[in-house]
């Protein structure tokens, strides 16, 4: 992680610069997203944690050009680094072929709901098969033969005879492992999981959290997985970036974010759910207030309404820093919390 | 989170994407927004949907007019719609009749005029009373379900497999051409489609927790139907309603066309028409058709961009 | 907490839909939602009621209402004029126990009117418990609001105006109104974003306390469980499988589904991660549940036993002297009774 070498590091997969996607529906325009920085490395979770409106979705939509019609990325670089080099996804045309080549042989994406994001009328198998036609030169029967072993290695038992059968026939888990299954097809480099548990029970959601794990473990698949739920981030992620109002508020390895946090708002988040196993008498500090409204953000720093550390400082937006060589915060006040942690 | 610096040169440095017409419409509107930081949008965003739709404005400017018009025929027309003049028979438009005589020297400006307060009681009536019986009966079956949602589906089923035409013969024959006739034919074969519509409309609605929070308090089914369910199911009944009063008025000229629908003797809009039932005067005379023509296509055209933007204006899921 | 008497006791109810097919809309088959629990509830607690989807509990927390009949079994209430069985009763006879029953609801976009301001959603049930006038029912709204933290204006706005969490409150003034003994919340905070969860669950907790509350807080979120309530029933496929004070069960789980429940929970305590038991497959369709055990086919520790054979929900002795209940086969110390 703490690669100081010139030259680009042989293990990164995209990097993202700076970026701005601002959201232009009912004629207003929303700042979905105000300038995030971040790097994705292959082998590697990343997970972006944030509340609704954060602009966690905004990110994954940018990076695979799926935004909304109605919105554009500003400024900024999405370089994803494939095996032909550096590509600047954001110079590219929405629907272009590059683009789409890139989209799911690529870049892989799955979505929060599996019982909507497969379509009904067509076989499980067709759907895998439909994407290796595209994305690569595999014969009939071999694209088969793969459609079944996707399907075996992401725990679908009777792969042979599943491999036929129409969504309804899947339960919500299974469902959610074809789609996995439809996703690592071609075997994209980057994986993007948007919520891909929130709709599935617990016990299912820790077969999903294995089989992602396996991925990245045997495949050095990059995730990058976005999330509203802390507990989600100490059990998968590497490296975490907490957002909030379209900002990167902290990032950094998940062992110094969650153990230390600098940012109030990454605190208050940790401090306002129960937390299993404290019993009873643990405190949660809720949150005051609500998130702003997205159209009318306040200028300085976005956090500060709702913060019990506000300062007169806090009324300007206070930068990045970094402080440590993989873990920066958004916050005026960081070094006072970072002494208060070295105590 | 290494932040390894890209050197530039380093991503493969295709040109920017070029800008195009909808970039300058963003731009825009972030300068405007720049420029007013902290102002709220504010007024009935219903209303102001409705009014952004320029077509449903135009529609709605159309249907007021030629109802005060029909409405306000006597002060208007210097003639008698039904009285024939034999010295002025099919005389084109001049300043005497703006829009020419018939056959038997009536002035058409006042029988357009007068067939249009028939024709628009017609249609509207019509639409509005099989409105009333679709939504009274669809909203309570709807909600309650059971054998009264059973035994009222099968009824509507029943009138709407039933041939117009053969309804419009049989009453026809019965109780001879009236206009009270047509609107209660109209109404019988009408009233199946909205209380289809109100009825899903309250199945669906049926699941929502507030309706299942009411019950929990233990009111009655009209009043969580009728009070609480009802109005918001409004939109798509109000589109149906205008959509169903055009719908109506084509069927009336239709009808009348046939000569099944108002006593000839009666001008509405379908019974002008029906009096250019001839090649002749089709070829020769066309102040006989055309305003009316024009007259009844303007009307529906304009209740139907009414109804679009009703929906529009009502549906929460279109931006605006 | 030592429990006082019971409000609610629940026997042996059974909740079965008919799934209907054919030509003839013939009965063909049930979907077992409830299928036989016992509980009580009792004066002034917090009864939490976990499950993943489709184990029966909402289906449960609406049958105590009677928003949904049982099909066999008993509720009885336990008011102040006696005990009152309420799945014979009918509309009109459950009218005065609706006013000590009530419900809040997951989903806050659908819990509210949104053809009606706040006002005009909360003053029809005043008037139908016998609230006359209207600046009565406009101070007891106001009144309400400002019990669940809101200002009184906010009733004159319609609901799309509020945030998630807002509406959310209104939803618990909503079911304060007519000044209920039990509240069955059904997955109250499960929708809303995690700053705002912290503060509807302290206003619940609030509001509890002053107003000597009941709760039945039905979830699937078990942490929020073992914060909130004081007794945890754990359901599985329409069955309650253990039963007991809050802190027993997380000291003492004896139910191999709540083992797995427990550890499949993601925790955000990088120092307190334990081995993840991961369950194979699905929770069975209630229509055809499995022999036996209902959780057999998913259990890691299942005996022949447990294949033919229904476990009863026994008790057994907690360290404390407590009741704890669990339907398993293999609890290696002997039940109490």
């Amino acid at each position: 992680m703490t690669d100081r070498t010139p030259g680009p590091d042989p293990e990164l997969a995209l990097s993202v610069r700076d970026l701005k996607t601002y959201i232009y529906a009912n004629n207003r325009c929303n700042r979905a997203l105000d300038g995030v920085s971040f790097d994705i490395h292959r082998g590697k979770t990343l997970c972006i944690v944030g509340e609704s409106g954060c602009g966690k979705s905004v990110t994954a939509a940018s990076i695979l050009q799926l935004l909304p019609e109605l919105s554009r990325i500003e400024e900024g670089e999405i370089v994803y680094h494939g095996a032909e080099g550096p590509v600047n996804i954001e110079r590219l045309k929405r629907n272009g072929r590059r683009m789409r080549a890139i989209r799911g042989k690529e870049i892989a994406m799955i979505f929060q709901d599996p019982m909507t994001a497969l379509n009904p009328v067509y076989s499980i198998g067709f759907q895998i098969k439909e994407m290796l036609l595209y994305h690569t030169r595999l014969g009939k029967r071999a694209r088969h033969a793969k459609a079944i072993d996707l399907l075996r290695s992401m725990g679908i038992p009777l792969p042979e005879k599943r491999v036929r059968e129409y969504p309804h026939l899947y339960s919500g888990g299974m469902r959610q492992r074809a789609m996995i299954a439809i996703a690592m097809s071609c075997d994209p480099r980057i994986l993007i999981a948007d919520e891909p548990t929130t709709a599935l029970d617990v016990t299912i959601q820790a077969q999903i959290f294995e089989l992602m794990d396996t991925l990245k473990r045997e495949q050095g698949t990059a995730i990058m997985l976005i999330t509203h739920d802390m507990g989600v981030v100490a059990e998968l992620a590497d490296d975490v970036a907490v957002m909030y109002m379209g900002q990167i508020v902290e990032a950094g390895p998940v062992g110094q974010v969650l153990r230390n946090p600098l940012h109030p708002y990454t605190r208050a988040l940790l401090e306002s759910i129960p937390v299993l196993g404290r019993g009873k008498n643990q405190q949660i500090r809720a949150i005051p207030g609500q998130t702003p409204d997205p159209y009318d953000r306040p200028t300085g720093c976005q956090f500060a309404e709702r913060c019990r550390y506000r300062v007169d400082a806090c009324a300007e937006m206070p930068p990045e820093t970094q402080v440590s060589s993989s873990h920066r915060v958004r916050c005026w006040r960081h070094r006072e919390f970072m002494a208060d942690a070295a105590e | 989170m290494s932040d390894v610096p890209l050197n530039p040169g380093d991503a493969v440095r295709s040109p920017p994407r070029p800008r195009t017409r909808r970039d300058a419409q963003f731009d825009r509107i972030r300068d405007r927004e720049a420029a007013r930081q902290g102002t709220k949008l504010r007024g009935g965003r219903f209303l102001s949907k409705f009014l952004n739709n320029r077509l449903a404005v135009v529609g709605l400017v159309i249907f007021a007019s030629i109802i005060l018009l029909s409405l306000a025929a006597p002060l208007i027309a210097q003639h008698d719609p039904k009285s024939p003049n034999l010295r002025a028979m099919l005389d084109p438009p001049s300043a005497e009749h703006w829009f020419g005589t018939d056959r038997t020297g009536r002035d058409i400006f006042a029988r357009v005029l007068y067939g249009g307060r028939v024709s628009i009681l017609v249609g509207l009536g019509s639409a509005l009373l099989s409105a009333l019986i679709g939504v009274v009966i669809g909203v309570y079956s709807g909600y309650v379900g059971g054998w009264l949602d059973w035994v009222a589906m099968r009824i509507s089923e029943i009138f709407m497999s039933f041939p117009q035409i053969i309804l419009v013969l049989l009453l026809v024959a019965i109780l001879g051409q009236s206009l009270l006739n047509l609107i209660v034919i109209f109404t019988l074969t009408g009233w199946g489609g909205i209380y289809r519509m109100a009825r899903a409309r309250m199945l669906s609605i049926r699941e929502e927790e507030y309706v299942q929070a009411l019950r929990s308090f233990g009111l009655g089914p009209a009043r969580i139907a009728y009070k609480h369910m009802l109005p918001n199911a409004l939109g798509p009944i109000m589109v149906n309603i205008t959509l169903s009063t055009a719908a109506f008025i084509l069927q009336e000229a239709g009808l009348s066309f046939l000569g099944l629908g108002v006593p000839m003797s009666v001008p509405t809009w379908g019974n002008i028409l029906n009096a250019a039932q001839d090649l002749r005067l089709l070829e020769n005379a066309w102040w006989v058709w055309l305003p009316v023509g024009a007259t009844i296509s303007l009307f529906v055209l304009s209740v139907n961009f009414i109804g679009d933007g009703l929906r529009d204006a009502t549906d929460p899921s279109q931006q605006g | 907490m030592q429990p006082s008497e019971p409000i609610l006791r629940l026997r042996d109810v059974h909740v079965h839909f008919p799934i209907k097919g054919g030509v003839f809309k013939r009965t063909k088959d049930h979907v077992r939602a409830v299928d036989g629990v016992d509980l009580d509830v009792y004066k002034g607690e917090v009864l939490g009621l976990v499950g993943e989807s489709g184990c029966g509990k909402t289906t449960l927390g609406k049958a105590i209402l009677q928003l949904v009949r049982a099909t066999g079994g008993s509720v009885t209430y336990h008011g102040d004029a006696g005990e009152t069985e309420l799945t014979t009763l009918d509309d009109a006879g459950l009218f005065p126990f609706r006013k000590r029953l009530q419900i809040v609801f997951q989903d806050p976009h659908s819990s509210l009117n949104p053809a009606y301001t706040i006002f005009g959603s909360l003053e029809d049930p005043l008037r139908h418990y016998g609230v006359r006038s209207r600046a009565e029912r406009r101070k007891i709204v106001g009144d309400l609001l400002e019990a669940v933290n809101m200002r009184r204006e906010a009733m004159d706005r319609y609901p799309h105006e509020f945030s998630g969490g807002q509406r959310q409150r209104i939803g618990i003034a909503r079911a304060l109104s007519i000044e209920p003994e039990l509240i069955v919340c059904d997955e109250a905070v499960s929708a809303l974003d995690v700053s705002i969860q912290a503060q509807v669950l302290q206003l619940l907790m609030d509001l509890k306390r002053e107003k000597q509350l009941t709760y039945v807080f039905i979830t699937h979120d078990l942490s929020v469980t073992e914060y909130l309530c004081d007794r945890i029933a754990v359901m599985y496929l329409g069955r309650i499988v253990e039963l007991c004070d809050a802190e027993e069960l997380f000291a003492n789980t004896l139910h191999p589904y709540t083992e797995a429940l427990l550890s499949a929970i993601p925790v955000a305590d990088l120092d307190r991660k334990s081995e993840r038991i991961v369950l194979e497959g699905d929770v069975p369709s209630p229509v055809n549940p499995p022999s036996g055990c209902p959780f057999h086919p998913r259990c890691r520790y299942a005996q022949d036993v447990c294949r033919t054979d229904v476990p009863a929900l026994r008790p057994y002795r907690t360290a404390a002297g407590g009741e704890h209940l669990a339907a398993c086969h293999l609890i290696d110390q002997p039940p109490a009774d």
